[in-house]
């Protein structure tokens, strides 16, 4: 059995959390004030993951605010921001148009997060 | 110069002005005005692209955009006037608005109420006296946060960022991901005035180092910022001789506090608390000068928009009841603090009803009580893990326990 000790990135309480491992599986994770908490550190501890938030050139020149939909594997952040500065958007956006489908190859679409146009 | 006539009107559409205009006018109010001075409705939340907004608010985590473009919404769905590009000058205490902007010149309002909703600004360069020379490549946190997310550029490469306010720690990881090397975070103080949240995922993924108890001793360059150095400070935060390095840099970030934005609290002669840098406020947020409300970053720096959104409500909505002329002015209690407790908002109750009171801590406590008494009877004790200075505190105060205070000062303190 391992201990492991993290601090929840999920609300801005950030509760210190201890999860126990065995091996690479968690069996108990205590310092959690929700039940958030508990799924955070099993995934932490397992394969974590993370929501990018970027902004997004626009034809125009100007940049618009975007994020990945939901959380992403950590390893796959830096692919993302690669093909999120790769890429060029409309001048009329709408909060939650798509503007990358299947993200670097996570099955996650990045979402502009602010109206333009 | 033009004249006109409002009820209420609100100075600031960011998310503290937004939130009071929407609640007045869910309280019956129809007749509103948010006087904004950037382009366009949303404030500071336009250039925080991050995540982690509206939790409490709106149950989803959202991005600053996105959870000022659901006010902006409400704003728009009730067909509340704004004006944007629009400058506010001055107030008074008869609560004359003085405004201008490209339409109307400079113009007065006459109010009925006003919400001030103005938020706050980051401590600036010149507050630091750095040694060495005035070279390029030194901005506030914020101010690289606006350049980056709003026009595209980034100010630098190779970034040392003094100051583990939230915006330095956003900063950092933003940075890191548009390719820039973070070199390090230092922070004066022996602790963070981030939240823990943020120095896992800002610093720790990105393995930058966070030096506690650490400063900017001298700035090196003459056109553009070539290295800082950096040394070590004992308890009394002063450089400790010997402790000194030089990291070679061309961006210096500084987020070193933010201070509420008072010009036109203190130009209406408004009554000021020191702690804060804000107004002194009754429970419903209402100033020493009748029908004049404060909230949100302007009153004091809160941690969570969220939270910012919860008082501009209490604000908005008490600024109606004060229209109807159903609002207290006299003062029943007055709260204090020991210093541990560095401040509370409201600083004093004008009616007995159960009230939420927010409070702020100087320093790191674990394992302590926050204590409320009157005289010596103890109204409230409510036991924590952790007082941090970076993460505001709350307790509510029932209705009950207030009775028992009338006449009295509400002492707020730390004990074991």
């Amino acid at each position: 059995m391992k201990e492991r000790n993290l601090t929840c990135i999920v609300c801005p309480r950030g509760c210190s959390l201890t999860a126990v491992l065995d091996g690479d599986k968690v069996v108990s994770v205590v310092g959690n004030a929700c039940p958030r908490g508990k799924i955070y550190a099993e995934k932490e501890c397992t394969h974590p993951e993370r929501t990018v938030t970027s902004t997004v050139k626009t034809a125009d020149g100007s940049v618009v605010p975007c994020k990945t939909r939901t959380p992403v594997p950590k390893e796959k952040v830096f692919d993302v921001m690669k093909e999120i500065n790769e890429v060029t958007a409309g001048n009329v956006l709408r909060i939650g148009d798509t503007v990358i489908e299947n993200a670097a190859g996570t099955g996650v679409d990045v979402v502009i997060c602010a109206n333009k146009g | 110069m033009e004249k006109m006539k409002k009820n209420l009107v609100i100075v600031g559409g960011g998310p503290a002005g937004m939130a009071a205009a929407v609640a007045a006018y869910d309280k019956g109010e129809r007749d509103i005005l948010i006087l904004e001075r950037d382009t366009a409705l949303g404030g500071i939340l336009r250039q925080c692209i991050h995540n982690g907004f509206g939790l409490h608010r709106f149950g989803e985590e959202l991005t600053g955009p996105e959870y000022a473009y659901r006010y902006e919404a409400m704003v728009k769905e009730r067909n509340i006037e704004f004006m944007t590009d629009t400058m506010v000058i001055g107030i008074d205490r008869e609560r004359t608005v003085t405004a201008m902007n490209k339409e109307h010149g400079i113009f007065r309002i006459e109010a009925g109420a006003i919400v001030l909703a103005m938020g706050c600004r980051e401590r600036p360069k010149g507050a630091f006296n750095f040694a060495g020379t005035a070279t390029a490549g030194i901005y506030t946190a914020g101010t690289a946060q606006k350049f980056v997310n709003m026009m595209g550029m980034m100010p630098g490469k190779e970034v040392v960022i003094l100051g583990s306010g939230d915006i330095g720690l956003i900063m950092a990881r933003r940075m890191t991901l548009e390719g820039a090397k973070v070199k390090a975070v230092c922070e004066l103080m022996p602790y963070s005035g981030g939240l823990a949240r943020n120095i896992e995922q800002c610093l720790h993924d990105f393995d930058i180092p966070l030096l506690l108890s650490h400063t900017v001793v001298e700035i090196h360059g003459k056109d553009r910022l070539t290295a800082v150095t950096i040394a070590e400070v004992d308890g009394s935060r002063r450089p400790i001789p010997g402790t000194e390095q030089t990291i070679p840099c061309d961006t210096l970030l500084l987020s070193c506090g933010l201070i509420p934005e008072n010009e036109l609290t203190r130009g209406a002669g408004i009554e000021m608390d020191r702690v804060t840098n804000g107004a002194k406020v009754n429970a419903d947020r209402e100033t020493d000068v009748p029908g004049v409300f404060a909230c949100g970053n302007v009153l004091h720096v809160h941690d969570l928009v969220d939270y910012v959104s919860e008082e501009a409500a209490i604000a908005g909505g008490a600024a109606v009841r004060f229209l109807r002329g159903e609002t207290e002015a006299n003062t029943l209690i007055e709260l204090a603090t020991d210093g541990k407790v560095r401040y509370t908002v409201p600083e004093r109750i004008t009616e007995i009803k159960e009230t939420k009171v927010f409070f702020r801590v100087g320093d790191v406590f674990r394992d302590k009580k926050i204590v409320v008494r009157a005289g010596d009877e103890v109204l409230l004790s409510k036991k924590k893990q952790k007082f941090a200075p970076g993460e505001m505190e709350t307790v509510t105060l029932p209705a009950d326990a207030l009775r028992k205070a009338e006449g009295k000062t509400l002492r707020f303190s730390i004990e074991d």
